[in-house]
């Protein structure tokens, strides 16, 4: 089948989205931007992939009413299944990779012992990844660097405690292998990692066998359409040095506004606040975008500025929203410059106000500058949509709705879970229309 | 009256950002205009001659949110302009029918052009006052200036303003001029029972009173705060330098105080006694107010100086005039004539062996510590040093 | 189109002759002393040439110093030797670059130090910094400093009033030209200043010329990158002279042989490309990423059509403004006076609709200087205004002079990029909906 593929490569994490002829999304991925760009590109195409897969998996179950109880349960348990296969898959690179640097002066002597401590280090994290990817289990991450980057550290420094060879050799090992497979293209053979995810379930279910023949059938047929990469658009922040020709690249600004187009169909106005930058999107009926403005030069205000006060108050991002919610009394904070921020707050805690009313200041501050841009693009005259990692954070959504209410009065606004994929959703539908483009041409002649 | 009912009224005037006691003054009859002004002067005579109630504009303070004004600025230009377009347009300023841009810099300059574009019903005016000092050039172009003033107010208001309506107005000024004088000699001279923030308020309440009972205020205060039991403290005397235009907020100014330092002259509000002398009410007004302008008036960073062997002395010199021991430099940032002048006003100091420091301000700002701390510092480093 | 142009365009006479002109200059200024020379410091707004050539007094302007420094990638450490001289990071880097090349011992282009200057020409036009940047250099020069006063043009309806002329013309007389004369101790001749000004006049009009030939489609010259080029002689050191008239001579017929090959503007990297995007800018350009800045522009077919930088220096175009040399301190004062950013932002406003539909532009692009309030305060209601008015979209950027802290290629290449798109975008949709 054809397939129409957007990537956004921002600052932070490379969304992808898969949409068929139709216009119906298929799939959609994710994975952290790394230093490597085409790799990022790849992965989250992949991960796009993945969840087509499932997409018609799904299809395919439900039409063929091919398993007992609810087909939901069954596909995330083969999800699961089909991630941990993942998992163990970049497990084993990782530990091939690391092998092939235990070599050189540093290690003169002791290859064989290290190479020794490798093997139980990931003996260990291969053990620890089914109750991890066990029924309810909880990954603090689903990228692949977070969930074994911080068992590897804790597992390499009991290994060096007990046999006494030098801890940050094997950090060394880690920290060039990492870097090289996470930079290497993802490896293929989907089918193979399916069928074994499967397999899995099987062997953990006895009333699933009794429903084998009846699963496979329709799961292979969906494994097995093909995919065609009919055509790719890219957009982003790093989309400049996008493996693409130039004609496969659309603005973030005109991906972002159709996105939230096709999402819905009434916006007018896109906010989007991201890592870096904050933007605002004029666009009118059909997703064209009218008018747009970004934060100026300075990043005051953006997603950042809240990683930098989560940071020097030593709690995670995204515990700052909750937070934050708890206010009674918002302080007023005047700064949304990222380098005052941290002195304003310290002055603030340091005069006796309470952590949760600075917080519902700061966030009122990113929104207040917000609002400026929201402004400066023409203001919200009609639904309005807000999109990026902040839209996210309850404490900013609710600053944001009133202060839009103050503003500009009672207007529609829209905050999709999956709104981080705007961008990618509309360069996927861009990346549709040129390749459609051809048959309107010849649509309007006979018009 | 007490000082504390005076300074209580004018904080109220301070912090009512709908400017409710002039809306008041304007609906008290009818026909009345009110007419705004920017830093750092307009000859308010003229506006008085006219009948109309001159309104200091002097941003939106720390109070304001700014959301609007935000659109119209890019982030490396001061805060004054956007609070003002807040101030405008969230229609606060709505009952204002005139605005003068006093020539002080390119922002405010560009901000007359702002105005008329978004308010083309105001009578909007840049007022330029000359850079050349000699009667007969700078001094007629600035009386044309004021002619063209004239009439503009005239046609605003729809009547002739006479000589007598001049004259009075001159000599209202004078006088008013004279009794702020009078409060910074005052704290000048017994600093402990004029705290800084008192007098700021003081001459602040001037931009929306009418002068009339701006100067009342400024007697009864004068005559009230000689009661007052207030108690000398071992601070030192400073002059604060560079916020004439957007202002810092109060409690910027309170941190001073609290650090240590008494302020016995500073550089705000200086309209209230930029002329520096009695303006002649005799004779042709206008040429009077122009020559008053030229020849008998305090230097600022806007004003050229014609002499390079004083350039930068203004300021040493009110240090010495003052019996002050050191210079706080609180410039807002991004204010190019205070920074830009700077330089060279500390070039002089440094001949003199003058202690400075020096920080910025907006006029939202949030972080007092670092003032304290720094203020603190200075006055302590003084004392040491005049101990030593 | 698209084809791929000879290499000797980038050898046109025109341009050798400019780099001609240049070099003598700088070799002028700094043999000086030895020719016996006065050498007087001016601004490029409301800059003199004619009067001073009545007095032999070679021009040096320090704006064209700091944006050669920043050419040449010199000015980054000069602004930074400023700031630690205590000069504030929140002010104009024109400034900071001129005191920091002094402090490295004012090296000219080429070479060779720059004398010090005898006389201080503050033609304070369109700008306040000027009148603090000269009076930090009569601090360290400490020699004569004339201030000529040229009042804004604030009230909004695009004229000069007789009381500004008049006041203007009095400083020539009572002032400057008397400083001059006891600076160079040469008596003033106003025939010779009537001389060049009909110079002026002579290069003034090739130089609209110039300007107006972006009118034609394809535009056969970038009015802003390119501008910059063809304003060089007449906004600095060369107005009045023989060499300017010559210069606007050769301009011109090389620019009538390329609107009659039907060519696109030359650029940097002498290929004539396919005219996408005509766009209006306002704002000066960046100096320190100059090409880099360019070729974001060429590289995706855009080509400025009018630029109000290139009005900077003197507005000839809009209002038919000639130096004249019947009415010699008359038209001095109205080519002050008439300077762009002499002119208050509502005319602004309007000679930017107006280039917007002469040259039938498909936008307007606001380069957005962080050291120049002159300019930049007001821009975004600008935008906003021109946009409204012309229903054409418009693109907000921001970079600096000569500060290169200030010019972030990405973030600038991706509003660009944005920007061009949403133009195409919204002309292919306009196309459909016709």
């Amino acid at each position: 089948m054809k397939c129409y593929i957007g990537i956004d490569l921002g600052s932070t994490t490379t969304k992808a989205v898969l949409m068929d002829a139709d216009k119906q999304v298929l799939g959609q991925g994710i994975t952290n931007s790394r230093s490597n760009y085409d790799t990022a590109a790849a992965v989250s195409k992949q991960e796009a992939i993945i969840g087509t897969r499932f997409t018609l998996a799904h299809r395919a179950l439900k039409e063929h009413g091919a398993v007992n109880g609810s087909t939901d349960e069954f596909l995330n348990d083969l999800e699961r299944s089909f991630r941990m296969e993942q998992y163990l898959e970049q497990l084993e690179d990782l530990e091939n990779t690391c092998e092939n640097y235990v070599t050189g002066p540093r290690f003169a002597g002791m290859e064989k012992d290290i190479g020794t401590a490798l093997q139980e280090i990931f003996k260990q994290l291969a053990d620890e990844a089914p109750p991890m990817f066990a029924r309810g289990a909880e990954r603090k991450s689903e990228f692949f660097r977070d969930i074994a980057g911080g068992r590897f550290m804790s597992i390499a420094e009991d290994a060096a405690d007990s046999s006494s060879l030098p801890f940050d050799l094997l950090l060394n090992v880690y920290d060039k292998s990492i870097i090289e497979v996470e930079n290497r293209p993802p490896a293929g053979d989907l089918a193979g990692k399916f069928g074994r995810a499967l397999d899995h379930i099987i062997e953990q279910s006895s009333e699933m066998e009794l429903q084998h023949e009846k699963i496979m059938e329709p799961l292979k047929e969906a494994i097995a359409v093909e995919l065609e990469e009919t055509y790719v658009v890219g957009t982003g922040y790093g989309r400049v040095r996008l493996p693409f020709p130039k004609e496969h690249i659309r603005s973030e600004i005109l991906c972002h506004g159709l996105g939230a187009h096709i999402m819905y169909p009434n916006t007018r106005t896109v906010l989007d606040i991201g890592g870096q930058d904050t933007k605002a999107i004029q666009v009118d009926g059909r997703g064209i975008v009218e008018n747009f403005q970004m934060n100026d030069r300075c990043a005051a205000g953006c997603g950042r500025y809240l990683g930098y006060i989560a940071d020097e108050m030593n709690i995670g991002v995204h515990e700052l929203g909750p937070l934050a919610s708890k206010s009674t009394k918002v302080t007023k904070i005047n700064s949304t410059c990222t380098v005052f921020a941290g002195a304003e707050l310290r002055d603030r805690l340091a005069l006796g106000e309470k952590r949760e009313d600075v917080l519902a200041g700061l966030h009122r501050a990113i929104i207040l500058r917000a609002m400026s841009i929201i402004s400066r693009s023409g203001g919200i005259t009609d639904q309005f949509t807000f999109t990026g990692g902040v839209a996210n954070n309850n404490a900013a959504v609710k600053e944001l709705k009133k202060l839009v209410e103050e503003n500009y009065g009672k207007v529609t606004i829209n905050i999709d879970p999956d709104s981080i994929y705007t961008g990618a959703l509309g360069a996927a539908e861009f990346a549709r229309r040129a390749a459609m483009e051809g048959d309107i041409e010849i649509q309007g002649e006979a018009a | 009256m007490p000082v504390q009912e005076i300074i209580q009224r004018c904080e109220e005037l301070f912090e009512d950002l709908s400017f409710s006691s002039v809306r008041a003054w304007k609906e008290a009859e009818p026909g009345r205009k009110v007419v705004g002004y920017m830093p750092i002067y307009v000859p308010l005579e003229i506006i008085h001659a006219a009948g109309m109630l001159p309104l200091g504009i002097l941003g939106g303070g720390d109070a304001l949110e700014v959301i609007h004004g935000d659109a119209y600025y890019q982030s490396y230009i001061c805060r004054i302009p956007r609070s003002t377009v807040e101030l405008g347009v969230t229609k606060r300023l709505d009952f204002v029918d005139g605005m003068l841009f006093p020539s002080i810099c390119d922002v405010i300059r560009n901000l007359s052009g702002i105005w008329k574009l978004m308010f083309p019903d105001v009578y909007t005016r840049y007022f330029d006052t000359p850079q050349n000092f000699r009667s007969d050039i700078g001094g007629e172009f600035y009386v044309n200036d004021l002619r063209e003033l004239v009439s503009g107010l005239e046609n605003l208001g729809g009547r002739k303003i006479s000589d007598d309506d001049l004259r009075a107005s001159i000599e209202v000024y004078n006088e008013s001029r004279r009794w702020v004088r009078k409060v910074y000699q005052f704290r000048s001279e017994q600093p402990w029972k004029v705290p800084a923030s008192e007098v700021y308020l003081l001459m602040r309440a001037g931009q929306t009173l009418p002068v009339e009972d701006h100067t009342q205020m400024m007697k009864d205060y004068l005559a009230a705060v000689e009661n007052e039991d207030r108690r000398m403290k071992d601070n030192c005397r400073v002059i604060v330098n560079g916020s004439f235009c957007e202002q810092p907020p109060l409690g910027l100014i309170k941190s001073i105080e609290l650090a240590g330092c008494y302020i016995v002259d500073d550089d705000y509000m200086m309209i209230n006694r930029l002329i520096t002398e009695d303006v002649e009410s005799e004779g042709d007004h206008l040429l009077n107010l122009s020559e008053a302008f030229i020849k008998h008036s305090m230097a600022f960073p806007s004003k050229f100086e014609p002499n390079g062997e004083v350039q930068g002395h203004y300021l040493a010199d009110i240090v010495k005039q003052r019996g002050a021991e050191g210079v706080i430099f609180a410039a807002p940032s991004f204010c190019d004539p205070a920074l830009l002048d700077q330089p060279m006003l500390a070039n002089v100091l440094d001949e003199r062996k003058i202690p400075y420091i020096a920080f910025q301000f907006a006029e939202n700002s949030g972080q007092m510590q670092p003032i304290r701390e720094q203020a603190g510092t200075f006055a302590d480093s003084i004392k040491l040093w005049s101990a030593a | 189109m698209n084809t791929e142009t000879k290499p000797d365009v980038v050898k046109d006479a025109s341009m050798l002759k400019q780099k001609e002109m240049i070099a003598g200059n700088f070799d002028k200024l700094t043999d000086a002393k030895e020719l016996g020379l006065k050498i007087s410091s001016t601004f490029v707004p409301g800059n003199l040439n004619e009067l001073l050539m009545c007095f032999g007094i070679v021009n040096n302007l320090p704006e064209i110093n700091a944006l050669n420094n920043a050419m040449r990638k010199q000015s980054g450490p000069m602004i930074q030797d400023a700031e630690k001289m205590g000069h504030s990071e929140d002010v104009c880097t024109y400034v900071k670059a001129d005191i920091g090349m002094m402090s490295r011992g004012n090296i000219a282009p080429n070479g060779k130090p720059m004398p010090d200057p005898d006389v201080l020409l503050l033609s304070y036009t369109g700008c306040y910094t000027f009148l603090k940047w000269f009076e930090l250099l009569r601090e360290q020069y400490k020699c004569p400093t004339v201030m000529l006063h040229v009042p804004y043009q604030g009230d909004g309806k695009a004229e000069i009033t007789q009381n500004m002329r008049d006041y203007v013309i009095k400083q020539l007389k009572e002032e400057v030209i008397p400083t001059l004369e006891q600076v160079s101790g040469v008596k003033f001749d106003i025939d010779r200043l009537r001389e060049n000004l009909k110079n002026s006049a002579k290069a003034e009009d090739d130089l609209v010329w110039v300007l107006e030939s972006a009118k034609n489609k394809p535009s056969p010259i970038d009015a802003y990158f390119g501008g910059v080029y063809y304003i060089g002689p007449i906004f600095t050191a060369f107005r009045g002279t023989e060499d300017a008239v010559e210069y606007y001579r050769l301009l011109k017929g090389e620019i009538a042989e390329r609107i009659k090959q039907g060519l696109g503007p030359v650029t940097p990297e002498g290929e004539v490309f396919e005219e996408k995007y005509r766009l209006v800018v306002e704002g000066p350009p960046n100096w320190t990423n100059f090409r880099e800045f360019w070729k974001m522009f060429y590289e995706d077919g855009a080509v400025v059509v009018a630029s109000t930088y290139s009005k900077v220096g003197g507005v000839y175009d809009y209002d038919g403004f000639r130096h004249d040399p019947d009415h010699p301190l008359e038209s001095l004062a109205d080519y002050c006076l008439g300077c762009y950013t002499n002119r208050n932002l509502p005319e602004r406003t309007q000679m930017l609709v107006d280039y917007m539909e002469d040259y039938q532009a498909d936008g307007l692009l606001v380069n957005s200087i962080k050291s120049c309030n002159s300019f930049s305060a007001g821009q975004l209601l600008m935008l906003r205004e021109v946009e409204a008015r012309t229903g054409k979209p418009g693109a907000f950027i921001e970079t600096d002079l000569v500060d290169p802290r200030y010019f972030s290629p990405a973030n600038i290449k991706n509003r660009l990029e944005s920007y061009f798109q949403m133009i195409e975008q919204k002309r292919q949709s306009g196309a459909v909906a016709a």
